[in-house]
């Protein structure tokens, strides 16, 4: 077996390792889930029976995904330090492997969020146009970043001791210029004005997950190895 | 000897620019007096970003050397920037109250840019103050001031792009700002920045020294 196969397979070991767990437990998908119902409903209760603007729809529909994001994405890292298996799993494979397979954990997580969420949100909120191709490509490509940034803080708190409010305080910095360019792609797919307004905002959406991804891969090596 | 004259001079100099931006003609005839706060407000943005680069230099320096003193020196460069930050965010809002009327305007990408800066600060002092181990500490956030850069560019030169198509109203915002910098505009203004920088760097070895001192009492490195 060549060596990039195995980098590959091991990295995919990590993801099934994981995908396995949750399966067992289905912590972090039911408090996701759970959570992201929740907000949806308060949010359509509210303010949901139409006179929107599609900016504020699209701003309340990524304040969902962001705060539900935050509720279970360090878990991912904070389970391995509190089982004790982190050791293991560092004599198991080297830093980028265990980045790669905890990054399309978190990416499958957030697929399953946004699946579960954006329907119900067009729905509740009656949003009656939408341009269905554009908001596939940014929700996509900002799970994409989401899970791209957040990975390696969820590392990063999974480390400090108090871990309740810390993910979201680190995250948003970091994540503001993302929920910026989604909440612009998100608002030419509600008021239906075409790719000539998102294209820029997907573009720079794309290049948002890759730098992200890059530095992350370069920096955990830090935070795992110590 | 040497360090007593500089910092006599520093006094000097900075004492000179407090008197020259006040008695000289306000630097934009249309903005009036209020305008004169341009000679405190940008040194202090310009501390604030030149503060957090030399946090990301010694953070970066960290990672190779793992020195307390690298440390310590990235921490204390943030805590300074935190300061000239708020400051500078404060001046900014006043500023845009008395020129545009509004205290803060989202559309301006300098206003979201030092927002960033503030928000970052705040982020690594918090992290740093979650975390127990001193070597961790470090580490950590070593690692996070290094992760959360890209964002600031971002907002800087990328940011004001995607809005114009959106407001382009806002573009003429910045035609009120443009400052006709000629004769002695120019000159208060490149000294009271010069003098920020030196000051900063001061307030900087000041506390590297302390560090130092304090490492040695205590027997380490």
């Amino acid at each position: 077996m060549n060596r990039s196969s195995t980098w590959i397979t091991k990295a995919a070991a990590v993801f099934t390792k994981d995908l396995r767990c949750e399966l067992r437990t289905r912590y972090s998908l039911t408090t996701l889930a759970m959570f992201a119902f929740t907000t949806l409903v308060v949010v359509s209760f509210s303010v949901g029976q139409g006179g929107l603007s599609p900016r504020v729809q699209a701003a309340l529909f990524w304040i969902i995904v962001f705060f539900s994001a935050m509720s279970s994405l360090a878990g991912a890292f904070v389970k391995e330090e509190d089982t004790g298996t982190a050791q293991t799993l560092r004599l198991y494979a080297s830093a980028p492997v265990v980045y790669a397979g905890k990054l399309l954990f978190n990416m499958l997580l957030l697929f399953l969020l946004s699946l579960l969420v954006t329907p119900l949100y067009i729905i509740f909120m009656n949003i009656t146009q939408v341009n269905w191709a554009i908001l596939a490509a940014v929700i996509a490509l900002g799970v994409v970043g989401l899970a791209g940034a957040t990975t390696i803080i969820g590392a990063i708190v999974a480390q400090a001791g108090v871990r309740g409010a810390l993910l979201a305080v680190l995250s948003f910095p970091v994540l503001l210029p993302l929920l910026v360019l989604a909440i612009n792609g998100t608002t030419a797919a509600f008021d239906m004005s075409g790719w000539t307004n998102a294209i820029d905002s997907i573009r720079l959406l794309a290049a948002y997950g890759v730098i992200m991804i890059t530095a992350s891969s370069v920096l955990f090596e830090f935070i795992w190895n110590g | 000897m040497v360090r007593t004259l500089l910092q006599f001079g520093l006094f000097l100099l900075l004492a000179a620019v407090i008197c020259f931006s006040f008695i000289t003609p306000a630097p934009q005839q249309q903005i009036g007096e209020a305008s004169r706060i341009f000679y405190y407000h940008i040194p202090m943005a310009w501390v604030t970003v030149l503060a957090y680069l030399i946090n990301l230099i010694y953070s970066i320096r960290y990672l190779k050397t793992r020195a307390v003193l690298d440390d310590w020196r990235a921490l204390w460069s943030a805590e300074i920037g935190t300061v000239f930050c708020l400051l500078a965010t404060l001046s900014g809002a006043i500023f845009a109250k008395v020129t545009w009327g509004v205290y803060w305007n989202w559309s301006e990408p300098r206003m979201l840019s030092i927002f960033m800066l503030l928000l970052i600060y705040g982020a690594y002092l918090s992290l740093r103050a979650a975390l127990a181990n001193p070597e961790r500490k470090g580490l950590l956030s070593a690692v996070y001031a290094i992760f959360a850069f890209p964002a600031v560019p971002f907002f800087v030169f990328v940011f004001p792009r995607i809005t114009e198509s959106l407001h382009p109203a806002e573009s003429v915002l910045d035609k009120n700002l443009e400052m006709q910098m000629s004769g002695p505009v120019l000159w208060i203004f490149l000294l009271s920045l010069f003098c920020f920088t030196a000051l900063f760097f001061w307030i900087f070895s000041l506390g590297n020294r302390l560090q130092r001192l304090r490492l040695a009492v205590n027997g380490g490195a």
